[in-house]
């Protein structure tokens, strides 16, 4: 029921094409997802589209499960934006840019509600 | 009916420039030539329609004149000690010049997306500098094409149609059956897909992959343990011979090197790598660049400054140290006291701490579009899309420049006008 994983944060079409969009239902479908591959989906014991908690040691999400099989045996993806960027490293390693990629993270199905744009980052004020 | 061909297309670093674009009454009605990034920006989405200011970020945002909102943008910048103007690569370069003059004038520190993009790129190019070509020598000779940690089927859609993999040139008239292509990756991308070599990497292992390919290119494959990184030695050794096959080879990388674990000394050894199979034939390295005129930025930036981005203004005269200066590190460091964030959306991009940190100072927002900025700016100036209804210049992701036309008569100010005025009322607030 849980998966440990490394995140990878990264660009997708649909992210592309909805990033001046960023108020849309269309651009929350897009990028408040998780990709892990069939097998990883298999551990998890939950099907696609199901809602999934990712937490790493800089905060917590809950984001849509979503297969990709290019994906290798424990990788997760979140495409870049708000959702990915709640639980991305901070650190930016002496050189200005944050850990976007490589964290590690704890992925357990859940039956939390996916935060809209605007509740996400209402959690920062 | 308007129709405007070889428009220039404001979303990514391929800066395309064959579009057709069909205007009926001041609005595109058409695109032809666009892939789904650019038509989606091109054709618009709801706009912010007023200016807007709060004072407490938890409340609703009230409606407010231009000069309401330009002055207190002028207010918070002048009353601020540590100020960050953050973003730039969504506007053409006329705009980075007089946000640079702003910058320079209230002592802030200036950065762009470049942060949490290719800014490591730029280290790297300090240390080793940067065998490259532009994409038209790409598209006339490569032979070889690979892309490390890029995926510009999702990315850059028409790179590999318009200048890598596709494209036939003058010395390249077989176009995809006249090269190989291989795809670096840690995922089977859909790039991948297409590659005809596919090299896996285990995730952060990628300086020690090229490391492992300079070694077995220059004769040290003794030292090249079985496996490196989780690639083979036997596939290690079979792309160096590929590689050396070449008669033009061009190699794109993404953020697959740029924000794994080494940053910028995974550029910095990839450099290296282009450098040394240089001795047997000639090869060029291009990062594949994200916004359209991220590249512009840096340019201006560069000679207005001697910097790329991340300069603090602070001493009165321009300090760059990315570590410190950078938009990231001085709002991790809870430095920053007041931000302007245009033409681009750290809201969205940067990590939660950093946000965190915006939502608790005084922010001014100046963008076309209400986005997770909005949600912790006090003032928002809505203004016209560069590229669709503002002419100037911008830089491809190989650094060309070139001039984008207006589509359509803008119905709101410019980026360069709010400055201009926010630049005169600082200067009003200072008794000048």
């Amino acid at each position: 029921m849980t998966l440990n994983a490394i995140l990878i944060t990264g660009r997708t079409i649909n992210q592309g094409a909805t990033i001046e969009n960023k108020t849309s239902l269309d651009y929350q479908e897009a990028t408040a997802l998780c990709e892990l591959n069939s097998k990883d989906i298999g551990i998890l014991g939950i099907k696609p589209g199901s809602q999934i908690s990712v937490k790493t040691d800089h905060g917590d999400v809950v984001v849509k499960l979503k297969e990709n099989n290019g994906n290798p045996d424990g990788m997760a993806f979140i495409p870049m934006g708000p959702w990915a960027n709640a639980v991305v490293d901070p650190d930016t390693k002496g050189c200005g840019m944050p850990g976007f990629k490589g964290i590690k993270a704890r992925l357990e199905p859940t039956d939390k509600k996916i935060l809209s744009m605007k509740d996400l980052i209402a959690r920062y004020k | 009916m308007t129709v405007i061909t070889d428009a220039l297309c404001p979303f990514c670093g391929c800066l395309c420039d064959d579009l057709t674009i069909v205007v009926e009454n001041n609005k595109i009605t058409d695109i032809k030539n666009a892939c789904k990034l650019g038509s989606a920006k091109i054709m618009g989405h709801h706009r912010i329609e007023a200016p807007m200011m709060r004072a407490d970020k938890k409340s609703e945002f009230k409606e407010v004149s231009y000069d309401e909102a330009i002055n207190e943008a002028a207010s918070i910048l002048f009353k601020s000690k540590r100020p960050l103007m953050y973003g730039w690569a969504s506007a053409v370069c006329e705009v980075h010049k007089k946000g640079i003059l702003l910058a320079e004038e209230v002592g802030a520190i200036i950065d762009n997306t470049a942060t949490v993009c290719h800014a490591p790129s730029t280290l790297a190019v300090h240390e080793k500098g940067l065998p490259t070509a532009t994409l038209g020598q790409v598209k006339n000779r490569s032979d070889v094409v690979v892309f490390w940690g890029s995926n510009p089927v999702h990315a850059h859609p028409r790179h590999m149609g318009r200048y890598s993999v596709f494209a036939k040139g003058f010395f390249q008239e077989k176009g995809r059956k006249g090269r190989k292509v291989i795809v670096v990756d840690v995922r089977k991308t859909e790039t991948a897909s297409m590659a005809d070599e596919f090299v896996q990497v285990q995730q952060g292992s990628d300086y020690l992959v090229i490391s492992a390919l300079r070694a077995i290119l220059s004769g040290h494959a003794d030292v090249v343990p079985e496996s490196v990184g989780g690639v083979t030695k036997e596939q290690l050794s079979k792309l160096v011979d590929t590689l050396k096959a070449a008669k033009f080879g061009a190699v794109f990388f993404g953020m697959g090197l740029t924000q794994s674990i080494s940053r910028y000394k995974n550029i910095d050894n990839a450099i290296s790598l282009i450098t040394e199979l240089n001795a047997y034939t000639k090869y060029v390295i291009t990062p594949m660049r994200g916004h359209y005129n991220v590249t512009g930025f840096g340019q201006v930036c560069s000679w207005e400054t001697g910097f790329a981005t991340a300069v603090d203004f602070a001493r009165g005269a321009p300090y760059y140290n990315p570590g410190e200066t950078a938009a990231n590190d001085v709002l991790m460091r809870k430095e920053t006291d007041a931000a302007m964030i245009i033409a681009g959306d750290a809201g969205a991009h940067f990590p939660a701490d950093s946000v965190r940190h915006l939502a608790r100072i005084p922010v001014v927002q100046i963008d076309p579009y209400w986005n997770p900025t909005t949600e912790v700016s006090n003032v928002v100036i809505p203004v016209a899309i560069c590229g669709v209804e503002v002419e100037g210049t911008a830089y491809r992701m190989d650094g060309v420049s070139m001039r984008m036309r207006k589509m359509i008569e803008p119905t709101l100010p410019t980026d360069v006008e709010i400055l201009e005025k926010i630049t005169q009322r600082v200067r009003e607030l200072r008794g000048e």
